[in-house]
């Protein structure tokens, strides 16, 4: 084991799947030379050469475009998204393209890659650098959408996704790049996509959150416990595949559903859960599904702590759950 | 081949003989046979169509010494990344027009399994890549493949093929720049039609040429007679033999015309003028071809009446079979959305299979 930072542990998956698998390749704007803006890929090139690890022009249909084709001959790429924001010149190509390959060709071409993108706020990005826009995705058959919170968390769904035969949107949680440390294990590190974490047991509420909104649970859950309310974390890690199996157990066992989450409200992943939670598990229900999340708003720059969740806003909502 | 555009497409046809174009004469009947094929699956795909038989149809009338010629440069492991109208690349490459035909009722169960609309084929076995409707996905990933080729160390070749209109896409300025900046081993042929559905081609740009956008990506750009198929032939060979030998890519402009409508679904006498058909049905690729094989004293009346035969029969027959073909089981409507079906969508299978759904 090893003590990594969020961003140490992608950059270590990438340096272990490209040396188990050659068809590994990874591009995208400024990731070769200079190991990306965050340095997720820092060093890459110098070990696997420009055949493999390659900047690309500025274009993200492009960048996506030629992964599809890539994808489509055999190689296993993995494309990288400056950030979340600005992937939607490449959005046909996903959700039209790569998205439905398999299945418009009655199963004759594939197209196993993965896009990875930072995503979300607290890192005075303002609109174009901050937002959370997993439900786009979550919303198209044919992608996955995996979302590490935890540095061993990081590297082991990498290579998963890597590993998947279908394309994989693999988001990072820039917010915690540096300040997520942790264990993480050392060479291959497999995390099977589909399966939640429980991050805390808890007998009174059920928290579920993705990506930075995890440990944001976990201070609430921690300031709960000293008002005598256990508060239970599931960390879902993949939204497509959904391990329904956990978040129904979690919700049996408490009775009280809050699910929290950086993206706008309507419409977002939160209202998907909550109706699996309504439609499966009404009978278990002690309170109405409370939502924490971003405003139905543009990501605002300057007020950005005022829209993202917080541990206290997380904490109303949790003795609201519990009070009703 | 000169890499500045030659402005006026030359209309006049080739002298005759091998010398010029390097194709036998066996080659050109082939050629010649094939686009036969590929108008016989053409007009009775319009009439299925009017019928009720069959959805939609996307005709490739006119078309056929563009598509077909282009894809005669390649070899049988290159890869192609057609648009939804040259249906005689599939045929060129072996398809049988059976499967074809079955793609267009939704039966075709081996091959895209009644999950696309017609004309959207895909054949693995052919490395003919899955045909899309979003206009110029497939430029861009077909400079992916090439540059996955270059990577892999292959000298294979990827081609693609897009319409006039497709050069004002997206994908068509990325998918050049992107193959310009790593010279992949690929040809970018356009044809140029003259309309994409009701829009005409200058006002889909103010480019003098088409051909001439190629400049602007560090490419060689050449404009070709696309219904003089020896041209197309002599034209896709030099960008095809530049490319596998590391020359980098092409954008070839076929000029060309599309005799019918875009699709079943529109009428081209509300935005084109008979004159301008007419003028072009004189310049019928088949016709053109033929007059050439005739002029060498290859073709007989009885080869042409025979191959024309030959074809309606083979449609006829595939036609009938596809009438009596089985459409797809309501349980493939799940399936390869991903490798494995996940729990949601087995969930919702068992639900359209109970009798009163959910």
């Amino acid at each position: 084991m090893a003590t990594l930072n969020l961003l140490q542990a992608v950059n270590d998956a990438l340096f272990t799947e490209m040396r188990r698998d050659e068809r590994v390749v990874v591009f995208g704007e400024d990731v070769a030379r200079a190991g990306g803006v965050f340095r997720t890929t820092d060093g890459l090139l110098k070990e696997f050469g420009e055949a493999r690890v390659f900047d690309t022009p500025l274009a993200e249909s492009g960048i996506i475009g030629i992964g599809v084709g890539m994808a489509l001959y055999g190689l296993r790429p993995v494309a990288e998204i400056q950030f979340l924001d600005f992937i939607y010149p490449g959005f046909d190509q996903i959700v039209n393209e790569a998205a439905k390959m398999r299945y418009r060709s009655g199963g004759q071409f594939t197209c196993p890659m993965v896009i990875r993108a930072p995503y979300g706020g607290g890192i005075r990005g303002g609109h174009y650098h901050s937002q959370s826009t997993e439900a786009y995705f979550a919303h198209t058959s044919g992608l996955k959408v995996v979302i590490p919170s935890t540095p061993a968390d990081a590297k082991g769904l990498l290579a998963a996704s890597i590993r998947d035969p279908d394309p994989v949107i693999f988001l990072e949680p820039k917010h915690l790049y540096r300040s997520a440390r942790g264990e993480v294990p050392e060479g291959e590190h497999v995390e099977p996509l589909g399966r939640a974490r429980l991050v805390r047991r808890g007998e009174h509420v059920t928290l579920v959150a993705w990506g930075a909104m995890v440990p944001v649970c976990e201070r609430s859950a921690e300031e709960a416990a000293t008002e005598g309310v256990q508060v239970e974390v599931l960390d879902l890690r993949s939204l497509v595949p959904l391990d329904v199996d956990a978040l129904l157990a979690s919700v049996a066992r408490t009775g009280r559903l809050v699910v929290v989450h950086e993206a706008a409200r309507t419409a977002g992943f939160g209202a998907e859960v909550s109706a699996l939670v309504a439609e499966r598990a009404i009978e278990y229900l002690e309170a109405p599904i409370y939502r924490v999340t971003g405003y139905d708003t543009p990501f605002p720059f300057a007020l950005e702590n005022d829209y993202l969740p917080t541990p206290a806003r997380v904490l109303d909502a949790v003795r609201q759950a519990v009070r009703y | 081949m000169t890499t500045e555009p030659v402005l006026q497409a030359k209309t006049a046809g080739v002298p005759p003989g091998e010398a010029s174009t390097g194709l036998s004469l066996a080659e050109l009947k082939h050629l010649y046979r094939t686009m036969v094929r590929t108008r016989a699956l053409d007009e009775r795909g319009m009439n299925l169509q009017r019928q009720g038989r069959i959805a939609f149809y996307v005709p490739s009338t006119g078309q056929e010494a563009a598509h077909i010629g282009s894809a005669f440069a390649l070899r049988a492991d290159d890869w192609v990344f057609p648009s939804y109208r040259e249906p005689g690349i599939a045929l060129l490459r072996g398809a049988p027009v059976r499967e074809l035909v079955l793609q267009l009722y939704g039966r075709d169960l081996g091959r895209t399994r009644g999950r696309q609309m017609p004309n959207h084929f895909a054949f693995a076995d052919l490395h003919l890549v899955s045909i899309s409707s979003p206009i110029g996905t497939q430029i861009v990933q077909a400079t992916g493949c090439a540059m996955a080729m270059r990577a892999r160390g292959r000298d294979q070749v990827a081609m693609t093929w897009f319409g006039d209109g497709a050069t004002s896409s997206n994908d068509f300025h990325v998918g050049l720049n992107f193959a310009g900046v790593y010279r992949a081993p690929v040809v970018f042929f356009c044809q140029n039609n003259g309309w994409a559905i009701t829009l005409p081609v200058d006002r889909q740009t103010a480019s003098t040429t088409l051909a001439v956008k190629a400049k602007a990506y560090g490419l060689p750009g050449v404009r070709v007679d696309g219904n003089d198929v020896r041209a197309v032939v002599t034209a896709a060979r030099d960008a095809v033999d530049r490319a596998r030998a590391g020359g980098g890519p092409t954008l070839i402009e076929a000029v060309t015309y599309r005799m019918g409508p875009h699709s079943t679904s529109d009428d081209p006498r509300r935005y084109r003028t008979e004159a301008e058909c007419e003028t072009w049905a004189r310049r019928d690729p088949l016709e053109r071809l033929r007059h050439d094989l005739e002029g060498q004293g290859a073709w007989t009346q009885a080869q042409e009446d025979e191959v024309r035969a030959a074809a309606r029969d083979e449609v006829n027959t595939a036609v009938a079979e596809a009438e009596a073909a089985p459409s797809p089981d309501p349980r493939d409507l799940f399936e390869e959305v991903y490798a494995e079906l996940p729990w949601n969508l087995e969930e919702q299978r068992r639900g359209l299979l109970r009798p009163g759904g959910e």
